[in-house]
């Protein structure tokens, strides 16, 4: 059958308004599916629709730490190689991060890192020793514009929208490692190993995980930092800010590592960048990292 | 025919292995598993037939609500709020602190092999001389 006038019509209609909805969209200041993600707070369709027909989703814990953007500062300056040291320790031992000898088998989330390494491009010849000598501790950046997000093809590394912490799902992770080949700052680590092989009925070949709370790993799942995402749904601090606090306060220093809101002017993070020269790691990639340094 | 006899046996035969599994368990069903559940805690998050019925959806709602919004405290249907936990809350000392009483004993009689522990810890239980 031909396209009759009425039909014309009809579909010419529907073709105007359609054409029409982005605009009319962008003149709002916001494109439909910011909207859309705006308005089911994170969850895919078929999400809110299960949550709609079957059971609610969660609410946030009462007693949670939230802010808009978290941030932390580092401040070289106080630290030293057993403060850096007790931190490590504290976030490997809460995350329950195995410890391999060979280094290609190497998992780490917090880590100490020569200037050289931390600021390529900025070293030179005839730079202050003790700036060469001193611990840096590096982690996953939480960038604002987190390449590892781009290219994950399972959306298994995602930031997330209310308070910008890029988090792993390893439920979701497949092992590809896109993500370690786009992360700029060598913040992830692969599992080429069982991090914690299991002898079953709760008991494990060797040594044991030393956090039963939190979760292990598998082989194949790339993992990282997540800013203590779960202390954070409990009111803690990250266990490295904690630890730093702890070590610190022993040697009379100011605390090496400051947690907070980036958006809240008035929060310690805030305060430090406002009082001090602050830098970032390789700023001019654009991914906008989210950690900070005073050196 | 050639052989009619050796074939017509063979056949028989075969067809006698083929429906081993058949025959052999007919009139007889394997029991059905009896779950320990906890002693002190009277209700789960939500009604019995739901969390017989539905638990692994349920645990997905709580993996997504979880891992990726940081919504951590289910409402239950009676009101009481849980922290929505795998490994801490379901396994908890109180509740199912033993997973081969509980999830084990369905899981194995169905013949699933969820993958939930490759990567949570289960509880760590003693032995108990109990037969079942």
């Amino acid at each position: 059958m031909g396209v009759n006038r009425r039909k014309f019509l009809k579909i010419a209609g529907i073709s105007t308004l359609g054409v029409a909805a982005k605009p009319a969209a962008d003149a709002f200041g916001i494109s439909p599916t910011e909207w859309l993600d705006q308005k089911l707070g994170g969850f895919t369709v078929p999400e809110t629709l299960f949550h709609f027909f079957e059971k609610p989703a969660g609410l946030v814990p009462g007693e949670a730490l939230t802010a808009k953007r978290w941030a932390m500062v580092v401040n070289v300056r106080e630290l030293d190689e057993e403060i850096a040291q007790a931190c490590t320790d504290a976030c490997h031992k809460v995350h329950n991060v195995p410890n391999f000898d060979n280094p290609r088998h190497e998992i780490k989330w917090i880590w100490q890192e020569e200037y050289e390494h931390v600021f390529p491009g900025q070293q030179h010849e005839h730079i202050d020793e003790n700036l060469k000598k001193l611990p840096f501790l590096v982690m996953c950046n939480h960038c604002f514009n987190p390449p590892c997000c781009r290219v994950c093809p399972t959306k298994a590394t995602f930031k997330r929208k209310k308070d910008g912490i890029v988090l792993m799902d390893m439920h979701r992770c497949i092992g590809c490692r896109f993500c370690m080949a786009a992360c700029p700052f060598g913040a992830r680590s692969f599992n080429w190993l069982i991090p914690w092989p299991r002898a079953g009925e709760g008991k494990f070949e060797g040594k044991e995980p030393p956090n039963p709370e939190y979760p292990t790993r598998v082989k194949g799942v790339v993992e990282k930092c997540n800013f203590c995402a779960e202390r954070l749904a409990k009111g803690q601090i990250p266990a490295c800010v904690e630890a730093s606090q702890k070590a610190c306060k022993k040697k009379g220093r100011e605390p090496a590592l400051v947690f907070g809101d980036l958006e809240d002017p008035d929060s310690e993070v805030r305060q430090l960048l406002r009082s001090n020269y602050t830098v970032r790691r390789k700023p001019e990639l654009g991914s906008n990292p989210n950690v900070y340094y005073i050196v | 025919m050639y052989d009619g006899g050796k074939i017509f046996a063979g056949i028989i035969i075969g067809l006698a292995l083929l429906t081993f599994p058949i025959w052999y368990t007919s009139g007889r069903a394997a029991p059905r598993p009896e779950v320990k559940l906890p002693v002190k805690e009277k209700e789960c998050v939500q009604p019995k037939a739901y969390m017989t019925r539905k638990h692994m959806q349920l645990l997905d709602l709580w993996r997504d609500s979880v891992v990726r919004v940081a919504q951590r405290s289910y409402v239950a249907f009676n009101g009481k709020k849980y922290d929505m936990s795998l490994q801490n809350t379901c396994m908890s000392a109180e509740c199912h602190a033993k997973k081969t009483e509980f999830c084990d004993r369905c899981h194995n009689y169905t013949g699933v092999v969820p993958y939930c522990w490759d990567c949570h810890i289960e509880p760590k239980e003693e032995k108990t001389e109990e037969k079942h």
